[in-house]
């Protein structure tokens, strides 16, 4: 009967994400120090061949050339990749969206934008659908509780987690990747416990991203934190980890992947 | 080999159009009748609302076209619900081709997510009548879906996935085929469906 076994399958998705400078991968260390990582297209070809469910690209140049060669990369993603992926980084307007879109992105994703300007949620789900809406939010935890930030996690804002979720929930979005900034960078395992009450609360897919460093914590994150899709950069880029053992391994632990 | 793509107003056209290159394929992007009917496959791919999707048909005629079209002709996600008799998404009446109802996902629990985004198996079945099948040496593949409508099960199904309750992630009937899943996202088991197609 081949692994079909009924009941819902929808499998747990592994997300490399690519920062993306001048058209070179780079990735940050809790947001901040950057080291070079190599070509963005080439690298998703090779997380392609070895299973990644998904890619995300991050495009951190923000500058006004930074974007045109961004855009070209996006179509180069589009024409060799056959997987989904998402963008991200400097949209802020329906503009960049379809700008976007029409290089041949699958989803895209919003940050701060959608904190300054909630209504973009409600443009992009009308024109585009929910399905291409992917809203990140980078948030950090202290004694008040769990904080969004803008800006890459720089400027912090009055929005509570929490509620900033429900918000782009009940707007129609189609998934959000939840950034723990305390976890990110530090390799220490992801932030399951405000993940597994975001899965409680939300009715939309939960991306989990920050912290991953041993391939334990991707079991944790999807039994515990109750993600339905895993994100992380540098622990791939360095081949910390690679993704054909963490998806035999977390076969072994029954956890429902791709192989 | 002559492969053609319907024009259509409907996002996602151009993944299937490099997924075709990518296997040396050159395929050409049409709403005309004439280049539809001399093309050796036709694929109807996209993303969209169906009412809106079935009133740009309609204009172009191609509601008249599709179904008496000759050749294998493959529809895939928006394509294979528009191939069916009726869609929920806006009320409006489709092309016909599989004797079929157009339904609207309904959670029946928390985790049940709609749309049903991701990765999800396919069980391939034989349809009976038939003795082509784009799933040969197939079972149990995970494939690509984004959708928040779905076929239920029924004479034409060609593959079940489970999701909320079993649903057909595949069609056939005569020369129509249809996936409700991104064989163009689907990786190599993706390709290695496209290619079952194109080898007809």
């Amino acid at each position: 009967m081949g692994r079909f076994r009924g009941g819902h399958m929808l499998a747990k998705r592994i997300i490399p994400c690519l920062d993306v400078k001048d058209g070179q991968t780079v990735k940050g260390t809790n947001f901040l120090q950057l080291r070079q990582a190599g070509d963005p297209v080439e690298l998703g070809k090779i997380y392609s061949q070895q299973g990644a469910d998904e890619l995300v690209f991050l495009d951190i140049t923000a500058s006004h050339e930074g974007r045109k060669t961004f855009t070209d990369m996006v179509q180069k993603v589009a024409a060799e990749i056959d997987i989904p992926f998402t963008v991200g980084g400097g949209i802020s307007e329906l503009r960049d969206v379809e700008r976007m879109l029409s290089a041949g992105a699958d989803k895209i994703s919003i940050n701060s934008a959608a904190l300054r300007r909630p209504e973009l949620i409600d443009e992009i789900v009308s024109h585009f659908g929910s399905q291409v809406c992917v809203v990140a939010i980078d948030a950090h935890q202290d004694e008040q509780g769990w904080t969004c930030y803008l800006n890459g996690g720089r400027i912090p804002t009055d929005r509570n987690l929490f509620e900033w979720a429900r918000e782009v929930n009940d707007k129609g979005a189609g998934e959000i990747l939840f950034t723990s900034m305390n976890h990110d960078g530090v390799k220490q395992g992801f932030a399951c416990e405000a993940l597994a009450r975001l899965a409680s609360e939300l009715t939309i897919p939960v991306i989990a991203s920050g912290g991953a460093g041993k391939m334990e914590d991707f079991r944790d994150v999807f039994a515990e934190g109750k993600a339905d899709a895993a994100l992380a950069a540098s622990v791939f880029h360095f081949g910390q980890i690679c993704i054909p053992e963490l998806k035999e391994y977390l076969k072994k632990e029954n956890i429902n992947v791709r192989i | 080999m002559k492969v053609a793509v319907v024009k259509y107003n409907a996002g996602n056209i151009f993944s299937v159009i490099h997924a075709l290159k990518r296997m040396g394929v050159e395929p050409l992007l049409t709403d005309l009748e004439e280049e539809l009917r001399r093309a050796d496959k036709v694929i109807f791919p996209g993303q969209g609302e169906a009412s809106n999707a079935m009133g740009y048909l309609r204009e172009k005629g191609l509601d008249k076209v599709i179904p008496s079209l000759t050749q294998p002709v493959l529809g895939i996600c928006i394509g294979q619900q528009l191939m069916c008799r009726h869609s929920e998404e806006g009320d409006v009446d489709c092309l016909g081709i599989f004797d079929a109802e157009v339904k609207r996902f309904v959670p029946l629990k928390h985790e049940d997510k709609i749309p049903h985004m991701g990765w999800n198996s396919i069980q391939p079945r034989q349809v009976p009548g038939s003795e082509t099948s784009l799933f040969e040496g197939l079972d149990g593949e995970f494939v690509y879906f984004v959708h928040s409508f779905y076929v239920p099960v029924c004479e034409h199904t060609a593959a079940i996935t489970e999701y909320i309750h079993p649903f057909s992630s595949a069609m056939q009937k005569d020369n129509f085929f249809a996936t409700q899943f991104h064989p163009e996202k689907s990786g190599e088991v993706g390709q290695r469906i496209l290619r079952n197609f194109l080898e007809l």
